[in-house]
């Protein structure tokens, strides 16, 4: 995933003189129902940019909640693995999910020298 | 300096694999070559699975496989002595495979073999539970296995796999008179996991639910090949 996301900079700069921008933030959007841990993200980011172009950025991370939509009343909730992800309301299971599944780079804050 | 500028972009870290496995999705279309990523834990028994399955499938359909490994190419080896062509694809630091390197493994299998001459494409992806699931490689199908020496609670603990597959199969069932396991617990976490997943139980050591699973292969071949 670090490496995908590096890839996606990457690219993104190509547009650009990398010599001449400093990305200070680059902000992710990460879905709870993802394989991403946050925290793993951010260190393996760190360690892998070491004396790149990219070695100043800090990331930051907006938790997109997991939430579902129960099939029988429609209703939202946010499932839980503890019940299985079923609904309260009606006590079914998991069939549409709305978010959670984000991987996203949501935005890239830089400057230019 | 100037002021900082804040560039929207709401890009998908994942878009270039997705667009490579697009691409790769294309390829095997053309060849009409149906492509099933295979996938699980560490040992729950992918390479025996496709060790058993390929010496029946392979008189009926002309077969092929990419093995997915890190540092060896031991399973591929075990697959060779089947008589059917197989491509290592070393992963190397990777703990999954991507579409790239599924691209890179079909120029190799490309060498071998016509593809057009191809039926099945089985990708065993690399022995993991975590992000082989969120890596399109251009599959038509995922196929996960989860063995019952793991534990009734893993679909619940690594929910994404089991989420995304279309079929899950229980593997090493011929164990259950030796564990304190209950099957059904598992099969109703799967079910919240993934209520549309087909399920089958099967063991490698007895053969009991071979016949499921080969029938599910054949049918999704079929069904790929009129469509
Ligand atoms: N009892 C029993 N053992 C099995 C079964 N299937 C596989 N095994 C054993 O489980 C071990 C792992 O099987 P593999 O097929 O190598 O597992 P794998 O998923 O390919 O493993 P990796 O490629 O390393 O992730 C081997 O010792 C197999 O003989 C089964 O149905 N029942
Ligand atoms: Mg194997
Ligand atoms: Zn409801
Ligand atoms: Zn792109
Ligand atoms: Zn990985």
């Amino acid at each position: 995933m670090t490496k995908c996301l590096i890839l996606s900079m990457e690219e993104w700069a190509e547009k650009k003189n990398k010599k001449k921008i400093v990305v200070e933030k680059i902000n992710l959007k990460i879905g709870e129902f993802t394989c991403v841990e946050p925290i793993s993200l951010i260190n393996t980011f760190n360690a892998a940019v070491l004396g790149s172009w990219l070695d100043s950025s800090e990331i930051t991370i907006e938790t997109i909640p997991f939430e579902g939509k129960c099939s029988k009343c429609n209703r939202l909730y946010f499932p839980k693995k503890e019940n299985g992800y079923k609904s309260p309301c009606c006590n079914f299971n998991l069939e549409e999910i709305i978010s959670g599944r984000e991987l996203k780079i949501a935005s890239i804050d830089f400057k230019e020298k | 300096m100037h002021l900082p500028i804040s560039d929207k972009i709401e890009l998908n870290i994942l878009h270039q694999n997705s667009h490579q496995a697009e691409k790769n999705k294309v390829k095997f279309n053309n060849y009409n070559l149906l492509c099933l990523n295979i996938m699980s834990s560490p040992g729950a028994g992918k390479t025996r699975l496709l060790e058993i399955t390929l010496e029946d499938l392979s008189k009926k359909f002309h077969s092929a496989v990419l093995e997915g490994d890190m540092t060896t190419n031991l399973d591929a080896a075990r697959l060779e002595k089947l008589n059917i062509p197989v491509v290592p694809i070393t992963t190397g630091r990777a703990c999954h495979l991507d579409a790239n390197m599924v691209c890179g493994g079909l120029k190799l299998l490309e060498k071998k073999i016509n593809p057009d001459l191809l039926d099945i494409l089985l990708v065993e992806n690399v022995g993991n539970l975590v992000c082989p699931a969120e890596f399109e490689i251009g599959e038509h199908f995922k196929v996960a296995l989860l063995s019952i020496t793991e534990g009734e609670d893993k679909p619940l603990k690594y929910p994404i796999m089991f989420r995304e597959a279309d079929l899950i199969l229980i593997t090493k069932v011929d164990l259950l008179p030796h564990l304190n396991f209950d099957i059904n617990e598992l099969k109703s976490n799967i079910a919240s996991t993934n209520p549309k997943a087909d399920v089958i139980e099967i063991s490698s050591i007895t053969k009991s639910g071979f016949d499921l699973w080969q029938d599910w292969i054949r049918k999704k071949i079929l069904k790929f090949k009129n469509n």
